[in-house]
């Protein structure tokens, strides 16, 4: 029960703060996808994420920061395997899963579910 | 020449251009809204027989035009130009929707003016004697208005309150000389008048051509307030070249500024010493229930000015309770590409003054 609690409120608390990027700032959506990216990166680089990940589970992973730590954890276990073809092969690697997934299964949503408009 | 110069951006038509027929088509959410029993068509799922959204658009333009045909009892070759736009990439809406009628095109963007520029530059060709007959068709929808500016429907994102809800409406204009007026059907509102006596003739005696105005908004939801400056700029330039006041006009229309825009146009012009407060109305505000509908600002969209146009500001001209309306649409001069480099929103506002009655110099 309580990875749910946890899983909810991180999830939460970082969907919360982005949201505030998008309504104060001028930033524009997709430099603020690029930066969540990228400080994703940096707090696995610097150890910060793993940690958070195991406590909350999916809401830690799920937010675009999870996929930033994700593509540094690929990379550097490829650069670690492979040398410095790694730089390039292990961020998909990693991230295969994800980017497949969300791939196919927006295709079997498109099957099953017509867009409609909004109310 | 039948139109003359006055003033700096603005032409008076010396030979008659009368409004011979229109008709509007709109969508499920407008036809909930305080306009709903007003338009000639409304569809019940915003498709209009057809599969894919641009194609709906298409199709709701391709219904105005022959609606509007149909009331002035004209065929498609009696008509000598079209003038057509809308809000999609190279006005596709607007190809396919008059690509069936072979009438002669001119294809038009002024984004949410486009009205505006279409009655102008259609007022303006019958005055000077190049045309007879003309047509003015415009249309936005907001599932593919969405998916050109914003993202797809599926996306299911979510709209700040400042932004505006694109109206799914198209509205079609059948311009003409006294000649044709007088020698042929235009019965605006069949359904409801008895006689073409029970109508007053409705004319365009003035058209003011907008100026861009960049005030340096950059974010596509705000759009209100990047078009109020080119609204007010137009307004006042309008009351300088005629040497008119605000008194002179039953309305001063805009386009879709919202309720947003609207407070700024207000401010601008009372800080020039016009006010307008009284006498002013807004399409985008007044064609949804913005406390039941969930719209935020107000409707947007080239549709949104045609629409309330056709369906109500010149139902209220014909029946006499206007004598004189200044109606200007507004546009946000935006790109997709341009919002994702970073530009700013320039504003656009064409001002067209439609009379309704006989003595109308």
């Amino acid at each position: 029960m309580m990875d749910y609690i946890n899983a909810f409120w991180v999830g939460g608390a970082i969907c919360a703060l982005v949201q505030i990027l998008l309504e104060k700032t001028k930033l524009l959506p997709g430099r603020i996808m690029v930066l969540l990216v990228c400080t994703g990166v940096l707090l696995g680089a610097f150890g910060i994420y793993d940690p958070l990940v195991e406590y909350a589970g999916a809401g830690a992973s799920v937010p675009l920061l999870g996929f930033g730590n994700v593509l540094w954890k690929g990379i550097k276990k490829a650069l670690e395997t492979d040398g410095f073809l790694g730089l390039f092969t292990g961020g998909f690697t990693a991230g295969a899963a994800g980017i497949c997934g969300a791939l196919v299964f927006s295709y079997l949503a498109s099957f099953l579910f017509k867009p409609q408009m909004k109310k | 020449m039948g139109c003359e110069r006055i003033g700096s951006q603005t032409v008076q038509m010396t030979r008659p251009v009368y409004m011979m027929s229109t008709a509007s088509v709109a969508g499920k959410k407008e036809s909930e809204g305080p306009l709903g029993s007003l338009f000639d068509q409304v569809g019940k799922d915003d498709r209009f027989g057809e599969k894919k959204w641009e194609q709906s658009e298409s199709r709701m333009q391709q219904i105005a035009v022959q609606m509007t045909l149909e009331k002035a009892k004209k065929k498609a070759e009696d008509v000598d130009l079209v003038f057509a736009g809308d809000l999609l990439s190279q006005s596709i809406a607007s190809i396919f929707g008059v690509l069936g009628f072979n009438i002669p095109l001119y294809g038009l963007f002024g984004a949410c003016s486009t009205a505006g520029e279409a009655l102008s530059i259609g007022a303006m060709s019958i005055a000077s004697g190049f045309a007879h007959q003309v047509l003015a068709v415009t249309s936005s929808h907001f599932a593919t208005a969405e998916k050109q500016f914003r993202f797809p429907l599926q996306y299911a994102s979510q709209k700040p309150l400042s932004a505006g809800w694109t109206v799914t409406a198209s509205a079609a204009f059948l311009l003409a000389d006294e000649q044709t007026y007088k020698t042929g059907a235009h019965l605006l509102y069949p359904s409801h008048s008895q006689s073409e006596a029970a109508e007053e003739p409705i004319q365009i005696t003035q058209v003011t051509t907008g100026k861009m105005v960049d005030f340096g908004i950059r974010d596509s939801f705000h759009m209100g307030a990047a078009m109020a400056p080119a609204a007010a700029d137009t307004i006042f330039t309008h009351l300088r070249d005629t040497s008119r006041t605000v008194c002179d006009y039953d309305r001063i229309i805009t386009g879709d500024l919202g309720k947003i825009g609207s407070r700024v146009l207000k401010e601008l012009l009372g800080t020039n010493g016009y006010d307008i407060s009284e006498r002013h109305m807004d399409c985008g505000v007044s064609i949804y229930d913005a406390g039941k509908q969930d719209t935020h600002t107000g409707g947007s969209g080239c549709g949104c000015a045609a629409s309330v146009l056709s369906a109500m500001i010149l139902r209220k001209l014909a029946s006499g309770e206007w004598k004189r309306v200044l109606y200007v649409p507004t546009g946000a001069l935006l790109s997709k590409t341009s919002f994702n480099e970073g530009q700013n929103i320039p504003g656009i506002a064409h001002g067209v003054v439609l009379e309704s009655g006989g003595n109308t110099r």
